[in-house]
């Protein structure tokens, strides 16, 4: 007991400890005070460790008073260097996954055959609400991506002045429809939480590798699998997390934010971004071509009734146990 | 050709601020913005010192490298310039400064901050030397005329030195000599990676 509690004790103030360093507080100098007073730029730069060297100034802007900012050396490394090797190595490699799976597993077929009915899968709204988030997002990341990558992949070849109307328009639509999309990441959250929290068929579901393995093997899910849920999580709290450090920076120096608030936020954005890029395209490939009947599950709201049975068993089981079979919830194919 | 700096002797700054008024004087500094700016550490208090500060033509810039559209850029006397017609306004400059040097016309709603300003070092910009489109966007080019920086031109009491890096770090290490003290060269590390040894 004792030995979990100074290991409990450890961890929290590790990670004290790294929020500490993490955050960059500006320490006002005047504060210090006293005849020991720091007045040489080196010693002040050794009692602050990398912080802000803060003064006072006359004029109304009171940003100014940031002397010497040294963290920013660090934020472009980040910018030039490490988000550039995040973003390449979560994008292409989750390409470079997804090719070796398709080669590897081909289209994920209905075994049964199609059975010829149908059933309600999405309605209307839920369809709009994905799509809605769907069509923004794909906006987003492509805007976004112009930001880390255009300079290097589009520059060279678009020339100066036409990367740059690109960009200044790319930008204003990154920045707007960042409400549409958080009005859809909202509308998800409340309309498929329901769905979403863990049961036990999730452990067998991934136990079973939600049955992706070659030669399928069933794993049983209700209205979404694991592995949905998985996702449906990420796209709550990871979108919250875009949402919220994307207004950071759409809204500099608001609530009392510093610039190393807003350059943790940058960064937060970015690496959080291209993750979230990279899970959505493997969304992607599995909603389309990777498998059989899931695509007119979002398209035209109905799936074949063996899909669902093969995919979501529970889900159909409820939906026909409570309805009955040839109800008004499954229907006839024309 | 000179690699030109700016040196802030802060043991001879006074905090007149005729450099901040100089500066906009020369350049026509639109509203709201301060290319130039004095900031007082330990105000009112024993090692009270002040320092002169604006964009110090970093070796290696910041805002260059980490400028999405790739609007600034370094000229053969190292002073560090950007293309207001190339800027979108996006703000990556001026977090990466280390000095708070980028700034912006507009407060910066909805991200539509209006292109980027900052000090020139009194070198214009991409337009013609001493066209009435470089004023107009950037202000006085008094370099191409042979001329410092009117701010180091005027300084009073000779705090703030512009001009090549030897030839101030020599009249800098001269002074330190002489008197016996100096704060250092500030901003100089995190600029170049180089401080004057005294």
């Amino acid at each position: 007991m004792a030995k979990l509690i100074a290991a409990i004790r450890f961890i929290v103030g590790a990670l004290a400890l790294a929020f500490m360093v993490a955050t960059v507080t500006p320490v006002p100098v005047s504060a210090q005070g006293g005849p020991t007073a720091a007045t040489s730029e080196q010693q002040l730069m050794q009692q602050l460790k990398g912080g802000v060297i803060r003064g006072d100034v006359t004029i109304p802007d009171k940003k100014a008073a940031n002397l010497i900012h040294p963290a920013g050396r660090n934020w472009q490394t980040f910018n030039t260097v490490t988000m550039k090797w995040i973003g390449g190595i979560a994008i292409l490699g989750m390409v470079a996954l997804l090719v070796i799976f398709y080669l590897w597993r081909g289209t994920m077929k209905i075994e049964g055959g199609r059975s010829g009915r149908t059933i309600v899968r999405f309605n209307g709204f839920e369809r709009f609400v994905h799509w809605l988030t769907a069509s923004t997002f794909i906006v987003l990341g492509i805007t976004g991506l112009n930001i880390t990558f255009g300079r290097v992949l589009l520059l060279p070849w678009m020339g100066p002045e036409a990367f740059s109307t690109w960009s200044e328009w790319a930008k204003y639509t990154h920045n707007y429809l960042s409400f549409a999309f958080t009005i859809g990441v909202v509308l998800v959250f409340l309309i498929w939480i329901g769905q979403n929290f863990p049961t036990a068929a999730d452990i067998e579901w991934l136990k079973a590798g939600g049955g992706m393995g070659k030669g399928g093997g069933h794993a049983p899910a209700w209205k979404f699998n694991a592995g949905q849920k998985l996702l449906y999580w990420f796209i709550v709290l990871g979108g919250a997390a875009m949402i919220i450090s994307g207004y950071m920076l759409m809204f500099p120096f608001y609530y009392g934010m510093g610039i190393g608030d807003m350059e943790l936020a940058e960064v937060f954005h970015g690496v959080v971004g291209v993750l979230f890029i990279a899970l959505i395209l493997a969304h992607i490939y599995l909603g389309t071509f990777g498998m059989e009947g899931a695509f007119e599950a979002m398209s035209e709201g109905t799936v074949d009734l063996n899909w669902a049975k093969e995919h979501h068993p529970l889900w159909v089981e409820e939906e026909m146990g409570s309805k009955g079979a040839g109800s008004a919830r499954t229907q006839p194919a024309e | 050709m000179a690699r030109m700096k700016f040196l802030c002797d802060a043991d001879r700054c006074i905090e007149c601020n005729a450099c901040v008024t100089a500066c906009k004087n020369e350049n026509e500094v639109p509203w709201g913005i301060n290319r130039r700016r004095v900031v007082t550490l330990n105000d009112g208090k024993p090692g009270e010192r002040s320092v002169s500060m604006a964009c110090m033509h970093c070796t290696d810039a910041p805002c260059a490298a980490v400028c999405p559209v790739n609007c600034i850029y370094t000229t053969a006397d190292a002073v560090v310039l950007h293309n207001k017609d190339l800027c979108i306004g996006c703000g990556y400059c001026f977090y990466a400064c280390p000095f708070g040097a980028p700034q912006y016309p507009k407060v910066g709603n909805f991200g539509s901050r209006g292109k980027m300003d900052k000090c020139t070092y009194c070198a214009g910009g991409p337009e013609a030397d001493g066209s009435k489109e470089e004023f107009e966007k950037y202000g006085a080019n008094r370099l191409a005329e042979g001329k410092l920086p009117l701010c180091a031109e005027m300084c009073s009491t000779k705090a703030l030195l512009a001009g090549d890096s030897d030839i101030i770090a020599q009249i800098y290490k001269e002074r330190v000599k002489t008197r016996g003290y100096g704060s250092g060269a500030w901003g100089w590390q995190t600029a170049y990676h180089e401080s004057i040894a005294t």
